[in-house]
């Protein structure tokens, strides 16, 4: 935990609140403590980093985004960056057919009982730049069985400009994050996910 | 009295004023004047950064300059609509920020005087040559241009003031203090001119909140401003009058351009870096302009 402290603080900190720059809307609605699901839109591995360095660094550990075994623990220095450096908690994208045994959702299940907060990017992967995917549901499923757990919605951009897919050059604009109040599980995984899909086209 | 701490004594007083007259006001009134409170508490914040950078020495003060001036710049580059190659563009666009500093830091005026207009102006097409994107050349390069030599070009000629050598005991740092407090100054005081008394919009289209009588009121109090705080230049009576009329006038000019580019872009402010201000840009507008000219103009007469 230490080295993702450090990472935070030395690196991932000083680049993005002071080179790159953050203008944060509606900070009071992040979650003080966990457990909580935060739910945004991708558009750049910048992403996960900006929402995070928002945080406290005592939080810091119980923040874990959620995100594909497949590439991000695809080679032993991803995975190290991963698991050490960010707390990534890999989500097998074939799902159920593969793992057969357990439920895919378990692990993030886990991390909500032991009180840790997940992001969740329901649009699957980066996509185009500043254009949106459908939601998927996995959210929805995870709040339907923690009904007590807060949703919150986190509107982030110029994501896509600082480090798009597929570029290596990271290029200093201020990212734009907007994070709205939590939401509760109602009674159907479809309206739920329209529901929260809904606050990333709405204009602030 | 040594003419810095008679200026920073001043810029003490006023602060305070502003303090004791908002603290008044919010006592009397019932509307919450929480805005201008968070902007005067800025003030103060503003003045301690930029006072202790300036007076604590070259290194210090011309790394300030070249922090504020990228700041403003990206602020630039965040507001304006960019295709996807313009990344490459604007990253040689802030590499040319440091180099900019380091030649006013070794005095280097040449240099200094043609980085941006001329080698970065070459060298930025080149760099769109490479990319290979045709369409939309000349509106990208024009506008990444642009932004460097109002945000960078301008900016830095606050660092070769700064450096510029002492003429019977008066160097570059009071010259410097005597700008930039003059300018903010000049922003104050068309706001409260314009308040109290405006009626004839100036340049609606672009600032409703200019007026006339907002222009004339700073134009007459930021000159006899700027023949107060003589003491802090080698100017004689009529140039300190001149030197007030220029800032005064430029001042505006540069406050109404940057205005421009955020009616062109739909921005209000271009920022929240600073509470009550909006951001950085909206901050340094004016000085974009008064700081090549006035720079200029004591160049001209002195050096």
């Amino acid at each position: 935990m230490w080295m993702k402290r450090l990472f935070f603080m030395l690196i991932v900190r000083p680049l993005l609140l002071l080179v790159s720059g953050i203008r944060a809307d509606g900070l009071r609605n992040l979650p003080k403590d966990g457990p909580a699901i935060l739910v945004a839109n991708h558009n750049s591995h910048l992403d996960t980093l900006a929402i995070m360095s928002l945080f406290p660094v005592s939080l810091l550990p119980k923040i874990r985004p959620v995100a594909a075994r497949d590439y991000f623990f695809g080679s032993p220095l991803r995975r190290f960056v991963s698991e050490k450096l960010i707390g990534i908690i890999p989500l097998d994208r074939r799902g159920i057919q593969k793992s057969g045994k357990t439920h895919p959702l378990q692990p993030m299940l886990d991390a909500l009982d032991r009180g840790e907060i997940l992001i969740i990017f329901p649009e699957g992967s980066r996509g185009e730049p500043g254009k949106m995917k459908p939601f998927k549901s996995g959210f929805a499923h995870l709040a339907k069985m923690r009904p007590d757990v807060p949703v919150v919605p986190v509107k982030i951009g110029g994501t896509d400009r600082s480090l798009p897919k597929e570029e290596a050059l990271w290029v200093p604009f201020i990212l734009d994050i907007d994070i709205a109040t939590p939401y509760h599980y109602g009674n159907d995984i479809r309206d739920f996910t329209q529901i929260i899909e809904r606050c990333f086209h709405a204009d602030r | 009295m040594n003419p810095v701490t008679l200026l920073v004594s001043i810029l003490l007083v006023l602060l305070l004023a502003a303090s004791a007259t908002i603290g008044l006001m919010q006592r009397k009134s019932e509307k919450d004047l929480g805005e201008l409170r968070s902007r005067i508490t800025s003030w103060w914040i503003m003045a301690a950064i930029f006072l202790s950078l300036v007076l604590s020495g070259k290194p210090g003060a011309i790394l300030l300059f070249a922090i504020v001036s990228y700041l403003a710049v990206k602020e630039y580059f965040t507001m304006i609509p960019i295709r996807r190659v313009d990344r490459r563009i604007i990253f040689w666009a802030y590499l040319s920020i440091f180099p900019q500093f380091w030649w006013a830091y070794v005095e280097w005026y040449e240099m200094f005087i043609i980085w941006i207009p001329v080698y970065t102006f070459l060298l930025l097409p080149f760099r769109q040559v490479l990319t290979g994107e045709t369409k939309g050349f000349l509106e990208s390069t024009g506008r990444v241009q642009w932004g460097l030599m109002l945000f960078v070009f301008s900016i830095s000629h606050l660092a070769f003031l700064y450096i510029l050598p002492p003429i019977e005991g008066i160097g570059g740092v009071e010259m410097l203090l005597y700008l930039v407090v003059l300018t903010e100054l000049n922003d104050i005081y068309q706001y409260i001119f314009g308040k109290r008394f405006g009626k004839r919009k100036i340049v609606p289209k672009v600032s409703p909140n200019k007026t006339v009588e907002g222009f004339t009121g700073a134009l007459v109090a930021t000159t006899a401003t700027a023949v107060v705080l003589k003491f802090l230049t080698p100017f004689t009576m009529p140039e300190s009058v001149m030197a007030g009329l220029l800032v005064s006038s430029a001042g505006f000019i540069g406050d109404v351009v940057v205005s421009m580019v955020k009616r062109d872009v739909g921005i209000k402010d271009s920022g929240t870096l600073i509470p009550g201000h909006g951001g950085i840009l909206d901050r340094i507008d004016s000085l974009t302009y008064t700081a090549p000219l006035f720079f200029h103009f004591v160049y001209y007469l002195y050096y």
